[in-house]
């Protein structure tokens, strides 16, 4: 079941939560809306559910507007970061309410419970409580609620933000196997670049109410179309400085930069993977300022020779970082860079 | 067709408040005014009248203070501490909100009263309880018993020890946590406590009656002055000490409902 | 029968009283040991002994004191059992419609705001701050045979005041807090987020209301309606202004308590109270045993 979404608003007052917002999601993909907090992604979800109205624009699911259809008849499944469990009901009357709606007979119900237990991996559990279960397997239950009444669209509502992180990286990992298993159009909402990243098929970056970019994890790392997106998606290295013959001083580095003409005033922007140091004799064009091993990699922070700083990352058994000790003299390869223009 | 459910409740909850509670009230204005205003104030300020109110309000402040500080130490032990019969303690002093007036001024008097268990050591020491002041005092206490107890218990469990704990690592006495550290934490509570308190202490009604006998200028309370005044059929006597009521309760409500107003957050 | 068991486990009953959890957590060293502490609790202790252990254990002395044969004899006295019957069925009439009206009222005051939502909560706890003899003598004025109303009723052979619905009016007067106040925390507390996934799986708001919204409500109504119901079995001043106190017609027991004790047959009088102390305290019980049945089930 596709979803297309076609110039959506949205105001709180005079507060725009969602500003002419056009999408499309084919049948069967997986899709995050990525963003800050308060950027309008979880409104954007909840409109498409039809638990808020838009001011314009309209909704497709399937090809035919939604638009003045309510929530309950939309056929949306929905998972809400706090799971919204029924508190006094059971696991299996959580995962059976849409089925009972459905009218769908007791033995059926049954049967499909137990199916869908056994999906999201909690079979033993059917008497118990929410209370009495974590917050991973809460999450399940209300997953598994959500798809009991074949929905024809899911959607996630930062999902595993009220999760620990180990936990979260599982209920990641599972969410992906899911919809490998079961092929339904699902799209959910982070603010987590990680998750979004690992998860989704393709990704839409909202920010402030606007669609900044969507494309694959890939394109927006490589490809980002605003400096909003380089900046999000990861750390980067920032500089502001002005172009002279299709290069950018930065101290004694030289990157070059194209189709900017000269005297522009750009914004450089680097990633800390997209650099290369490496330990040198000389005067170089940095020095090292501190070496931290976290986790599978190193990350190596310098300040160049206009004062500058600047962040590499390498993984922990890379050649580069031999001899590389704090306070030595560093040489610098920049491999990929992206130049905005400077705000004013 | 949408059934208007907003507008159908409002109309169905604002009518059965109004019939049972507005209209009755404007009713008793009207009553006086009836017997007209200037007769019923003549009355009201004969001395027996004022004696009534009198007593009232000292039968009320005894048992704001006593039960006032029952209820904070009562609080303090009932969620502070662990001791065996605690529960039984916590069941007890529920008590008093299920027994019928009437059967206290009954249990009282099988105390206190004609071939009681202290009739004896009371005739011998010539101190009488049964109708006379005593008497009423001990029957307000025992119906405005658990009202602060309740309020403070509630917000003690809110609050927590923490304050507390600190207050004994910084090496603060018993009596210090308690004046500088709790006592400004139960604050609201307490206030609302006390206007129960009153309020309960105000309308009661049975227990003095039956203890007090409702002597005219001895034992008679605002509320048994009104029984009485009915019974000799002095309505303007009665409807006006019944206004003077109205009006009271309605000044204690009004600081309850101020009380509770949502900058109740310390 | 598992929906509302279930329900019954996330909240504790009687709203104001400290429910088990959190006592057990509240302890605080300064006040629990030591000599002060200890004086405090014999305090506390000796106090409820004296003003509430000694004249009820009195009462239930006296009363026992006839033997069961003279109480099976104060209670057949026929105005007694009227009485009794009497007391029961009215105030169970007005729990029910109570437990309908005031969590409607609840719902009113937490669910939609609206100009006077203050002066409304304000009119809810009114009944507490009135003398209930006042209150009586209210309805008396509005609904007597002399005013409007009432006078209207009568002529059609419907008598409010001194009669029986007098009485179950006045009981709903007096009792109104008791509900609204023990459902509006609860109904505060409901998590808006749980009605928008009913919706989202397809329910309708008839569906919503009885099977997600009502179910956590159920204990606080039954609180608040068993609170009203004992407070309704005791009630006395209302009572003796609007029932005209007409033996085997008007007549409540505590009515007819306060005539057997003046009267002097304080035997009578104790019996009588004794049956309706057993009442009370068999509610009382009942609402302690259902809160311990239903912590031990939760904790499996």
């Amino acid at each position: 079941m596709a979803i297309r979404i076609n110039g959506l608003t949205k105001h709180f007052g005079a507060f725009a939560a969602v500003a002419q917002v056009s999408f499309e999601i084919a049948d069967g993909e997986l899709v995050a809306l990525l963003g800050p907090s308060g950027g309008g992604k979880s409104t954007i979800l909840r409109i498409i559910a039809g638990l808020q109205e838009a001011d314009g624009g309209s909704v497709e699911l399937g090809g035919e507007r939604v638009d003045h259809i309510h929530a309950r008849e939309r056929q949306v499944g929905f998972v809400f970061q706090h799971y919204a469990l029924f508190k006094h009901m059971n696991v299996s009357e959580n995962i059976a309410f849409g089925l009972k709606v459905q009218k769908v007979p007791r033995p059926e119900r049954q049967r499909r419970v137990h199916e869908l237990l056994s999906l999201v991996g909690l079979v033993g559990l059917e008497s118990r409580f929410p209370h009495q279960l974590s917050g991973g397997q809460r999450q399940r239950v209300a997953l598994a609620r959500a798809l009991a009444p074949r929905p024809r669209v899911l959607l996630l509502d930062e999902p595993f933000g009220a999760v620990d992180a180990k936990v979260r990286e599982e209920l990641r990992r599972w969410l992906r196997r899911l919809h490998d298993e079961l092929h339904a159009t699902t799209l959910f909402v982070t603010h987590d670049q990680e998750e979004a990243f690992s998860v989704a098929d393709r990704v839409l970056i909202i920010n402030k109410g606007r669609l900044e970019q969507q494309g694959t994890p890939l394109e927006i790392l490589d490809t980002p179309a605003t400096e909003f997106v380089a900046r999000f998606v990861g750390e980067v290295n920032v500089y502001d400085t002005v172009v002279r013959c299709g290069h950018v001083k930065l101290g004694a580095l030289d990157v070059p930069v194209d189709s900017y003409p000269d005297d522009s005033a750009v914004r450089l922007v680097i990633r800390p993977y997209d650099i290369k140091l490496f330990r040198v004799d000389d005067e170089g064009l940095a020095v090292a300022n501190r070496v931290l091993p976290i986790g599978d990699r190193v990350r190596v922070e310098a300040t160049l020779h206009n004062g500058a700083p600047m962040v590499a990352q390498f993984p922990r058994r890379s050649s580069l970082l031999r001899g590389i000790e704090v306070g030595c003299r560093l040489g610098v390869e920049v491999t990929h860079s992206r130049a905005y223009p400077l705000p004013q | 067709m949408r059934v208007p459910w907003k507008a159908l409740l409002f109309v169905t909850v604002i009518g059965y408040l109004s019939l049972l509670i507005l209209v009755p009230i404007s009713a008793i204005v009207m009553r006086v005014a009836e017997s007209g205003f200037g007769a019923v104030l003549m009355e009201l300020s004969r001395l027996e009248a004022l004696h009534s109110l009198g007593l009232t309000a000292v039968l009320a402040a005894i048992a704001v203070v006593v039960n006032g500080v029952f209820g904070i130490i009562a609080a303090l032990v009932l969620v502070r501490q662990r001791f065996w019969g605690r529960k039984l303690f916590d069941t007890l002093v529920d008590l008093p909100l299920t027994v019928s007036p009437v059967m206290t001024g009954l249990a009282f008097l099988l105390i206190f009263g004609r071939g009681g268990w202290l009739q004896a050591p009371l005739e011998a020491a010539n101190w009488k309880v049964t109708f006379a002041f005593p008497g009423l005092v001990i029957a307000t206490l025992f119906v405005t018993l658990p009202f602060t107890l309740r309020e403070v218990a509630g917000v003690l469990v809110e609050v927590g020890t923490t304050d507390e704990e600190a207050a004994v690592t910084l090496g603060a006495s018993a009596w210090q946590t308690f004046w500088n550290i709790t006592l400004p934490n139960i604050k609201h509570g307490l206030a609302c406590g006390i206007t129960l308190t009153l309020a309960r202490a105000l309308g009661e009604f049975g227990a003095v009656l039956v203890l007090g006998g409702a002597i005219s200028g001895k034992t008679q309370t605002a509320t048994t002055f009104i029984y009485a005044a009915t019974e000799e059929r002095r309505e303007g006597a009665a409807f006006g000490m019944a206004l003077v009521l109205a009006v009271v309760s309605m000044i204690v409500l009004g600081i309850l409902e101020w009380l509770k107003a949502p900058r109740k957050e310390v | 029968m598992n929906a509302l068991v279930s329900s019954f486990l996330r909240n504790s009953l009687w709203p104001n009283r400290i429910s088990r959890n959190s006592l057990s957590t509240a302890l605080s060293p300064a006040v629990q040991r030591g000599r002060g502490g200890l004086a405090l609790r014999w305090v506390a202790l000796v106090y409820v002994g004296l003003l509430v252990v000694l004249p009820l254990t009195a009462l239930v002395a006296k009363g026992l004191g006839v033997g069961t044969h003279g109480i099976v004899q104060a209670l057949s006295a026929p105005a007694a059992s009227a009485a009794l019957w009497l007391t029961v069925w009215t105030a169970a009439l007005m729990s029910v419609i109570n437990a309908v009206m005031g969590t409607f009222t609840a719902w009113l005051l937490v669910r939609h705001d609206f100009p006077g939502r203050r002066i409304v909560s304000a009119l809810v706890d009114l009944p507490l701050a009135i003398p209930t003899l006042v209150a009586g003598m209210m309805i008396v004025v509005l609904l007597g045979p002399q005013s409007a109303i009432g006078g209207y009723c009568s002529r059609h052979g419907f008598d409010i005041v001194f009669a029986t619905p007098g009485i179950v009016l006045a009981l709903l007067f007096i009792n109104l807090p008791m509900v609204v106040r023990a459902v509006e925390p609860v109904m505060r507390e409901l998590d808006p987020a749980e009605q928008e996934a009913a919706h989202t799986l397809g329910a309708s708001d008839v569906r919503i209301y009885f099977q997600i919204l009502l179910p956590p409500l159920l204990p606080a109504i039954a609180t608040g309606t068993l609170q009203s119901f004992a407070r309704a079995l005791a009630e006395f001043g209302s009572i003796v202004v609007v029932s005209g106190n007409i033996p085997f017609r008007t007549l409540t027991s505590p009515v007819y308590i306060f005539g057997e004790v003046e009267s002097g047959a304080s035997d009578t009088a104790a019996a009588v109270s004794l049956v309706l102390l057993a009442l009370a305290s068999a509610l009382l019980l009942a609402v302690r045993g259902l809160e311990r049945f239903l912590a031990a089930y939760k904790r499996t």
